[in-house]
């Protein structure tokens, strides 16, 4: 209960915040010229967070000790493990973007610190255990974000992308808000363990309405079916470095929001909630998987792709047991260096001008003029499927093993058979690459740190990614094991 | 008598009135600007009808945080318009249609 302690509980948001302050005033001052050594200043910030956030992690530590401000943030090893993604998803953005900005004379010195700003506020939402904290971190991410979509001033398609965005980003958080003062006014309290209390036996009408709007609200962030129709048009139009970041780093942190308020503050409502989350988890995957048939631009497929990964991680939710949040967190962690791999081999997709490649047929023949890429592209197709040899496969499998142990084996079946349908646009993709003739479109080289992160994260989703299967679920299991000791 | 249910009857009219500004509004942006202000204000109402309500000072707390974070979406709001303005010369709902969908 003092001070010195909570202070450095929160240290990896004071090190994130305090770098940002100051790179901003260094912004200032050196303007854009300085924008390359901001992005480096902003990733060494980001390794630094990442390092104090490592140990709770690996000791993983829960209870009471890890609690500060009175109940408001919980820095326990479920918050570390989320965190360790999101600042690793930023820090990756920050290396491959500066080469794409450059090309068309955009980089600024303000991107890298919405990205570092845009961490700053995920890592309060996943340490958030009051309605405060948890309001405050989703909008500081929220409003970097919009800022990041709209960043290509002079593409029509890049504002419009913002636009859309902050539209239904508002929106969405309205209606987060009014969930939150609903629940707010009906059990008297903001603390995730207080509500908790109160919601214990039957829940009236207007606590139900509160929690329902605020995981509809939730559902909006993390782009679930019914609540997905911003996504295909802000990853297509959105810079494709920030449509990476979109694709990682706010999942990550939406989706563990929601677990935490979902288990915590709803913990004793699970029977309420539960049926929603079972439906929003199968539209989510048939809407993804159908969606995506059809596409043109690779850009909007992968947003359907993410839908269709977001219906597949909320089996997990929808078990309600600590096995279905560590399934979760695996497959977070699985998909977020998938999703990496696959937009880092996107940007490497140029033509000889160096303007990025997005349409779909221009991929035909790739296996031929550039195999190293069309491999690792196919890796990425294939492990988004879940076909075995892949690491996705190890994600969707222990996601569908936690609903099996949980008795949901009607949602597993009908998980498993719409995958299926999912297969058939990756797979579309990987003939198109491989049989397809050479459309010979593809050109450009990309410079060494793109190909060094596309090789380490296609490394990781190889089969080779199955010697990590041990460490990552022991991580998962005790961090799922901080979530459910504090709820 | 002026109770508590009747704060929350207006709050969710005016909530209401702003999910239907969003969606039904064919003409402006600014209108849907002015909509997600309507929603973030009843939130408030909310919130301090039940602060007052409840006897609890944490409702009114976090009102402020609302207001203070509404102004700062507002901003953010306005300069991603400003930009979307200069490109396209036009901010009418119907010609936000760029990409399909």
């Amino acid at each position: 209960m003092d001070l010195q302690h909570w202070l450095w509980l929160i240290a990896p948001e004071e090190t994130l915040s305090v770098a940002g302050l100051i790179l901003l005033l260094v912004a200032a001052w050196g303007g854009d010229r300085a924008s390359r050594l901001i992005s480096i200043l902003c990733v060494a910030a980001l390794t630094a967070a990442a390092f104090l956030v490592a140990p709770a992690l690996c000791s993983g530590a829960a209870g009471a000790g890890t609690e500060a401000f009175y109940g408001q943030y919980r820095a326990d090893a479920f918050a570390s493990f989320a965190k360790l993604l999101i600042y690793g998803a930023a820090g990756v953005t920050l290396i491959v973007a500066p080469a794409f900005f450059d090309r068309v004379k955009a980089m600024r010195a303000e991107f890298p610190l919405l990205v570092l700003f845009a961490a700053l506020g995920m890592g309060l939402m996943v340490s958030a255990t009051d309605l405060l904290t948890l309001y405050i971190g989703l909008e500081l991410n929220s409003l970097s974000a919009y800022v990041l979509a709209a960043f290509l001033r002079s593409d029509e398609r890049s504002a419009e992308a913002g636009l859309k965005y902050f539209v239904l980003g508002a929106l969405a958080s309205g209606i987060l808000l009014f969930g939150m003062s609903l629940v707010y006014g009906f059990t008297g309290t903001t603390s995730f363990a207080g509500i908790r209390g109160v919601l214990g036996g039957e829940m009236g009408m207007g606590a139900l309405f509160g929690v329902i709007f605020m995981l509809s609200g939730l559902a909006f962030k993390i782009a679930a079916a019914p609540f997905h129709m911003w996504t295909p048009d802000v990853y297509e139009g959105a810079p494709t470095p920030v449509t990476m970041f979109f694709a990682t780093a706010p999942k990550v942190a939406a989706m563990a929001l929601t677990m935490r308020v979902a288990m915590e503050a709803f913990g004793a409502q699970a029977a309420a909630w539960q049926q929603i989350v079972i439906f929003a988890a199968l539209l989510s995957i048939v809407i993804g998987a159908l969606g995506a048939i059809g596409q043109a631009n690779i850009k909007r497929l992968m947003a359907y792709s993410s839908i269709n990964n977001v219906g597949f991680i909320l089996i997990g939710l929808a078990t309600v047991t600590a096995a279905g949040a560590s399934a979760m967190l695996v497959y977070l962690a699985i998909y977020v260096a998938t999703t990496l791999a696959g937009f880092v081999a996107i940007l490497l997709l140029r033509d000889e001008n160096g303007a990025p490649v997005e349409a779909i047929a221009d991929l035909s023949g790739l296996s031929r003029t550039r195999p190293w890429l069309a491999l690792a592209l196919a890796a990425v197709m294939f492990s988004l499927a879940g076909i075995p040899p892949l690491f996705g496969f190890w994600a969707k499998f222990v996601v569908f093993q936690a609903a099996v142990e949980a008795d949901l084996i009607a949602l597993a079946a009908i998980g498993i058979a719409a995958s299926v349908i999912g297969a058939f646009y990756y797979i579309k993709i990987v003939k198109i690459m491989y049989f397809d003739d050479a459309a010979d479109v593809v050109k450009g080289t990309g410079d060494w740190a793109h190909t060094a992160i596309l090789a380490l994260t296609t490394l990781a989703i190889s089969p080779l990614g199955y010697l990590l299967t041990r460490w990552i679920g022991g991580l998962a299991d005790s961090a799922a094991a901080a979530l459910f000791l504090a709820a | 008598m002026i109770g508590i249910e009747h704060y929350v009857v207006v709050s969710s009219i005016l909530f209401v009135l702003g999910v239907l500004g969003i969606f039904l509004n064919r003409k402006n942006v600014i209108v849907i600007l002015m909509a997600i202000e309507l929603i973030l204000l009843s939130v408030n109402i909310n919130f301090v009808a039940f602060s007052a309500f409840l006897d609890d000072l944490v409702g009114q707390v976090f009102a402020m945080f609302v207001l203070t974070v509404a102004a700062a979406e507002a901003a953010i709001g306005l300069a991603i318009l400003v930009t979307y303005f200069r490109g396209r010369g036009s901010i009418a709902v119907d010609d936000v249609n760029r990409m399909r969908g």
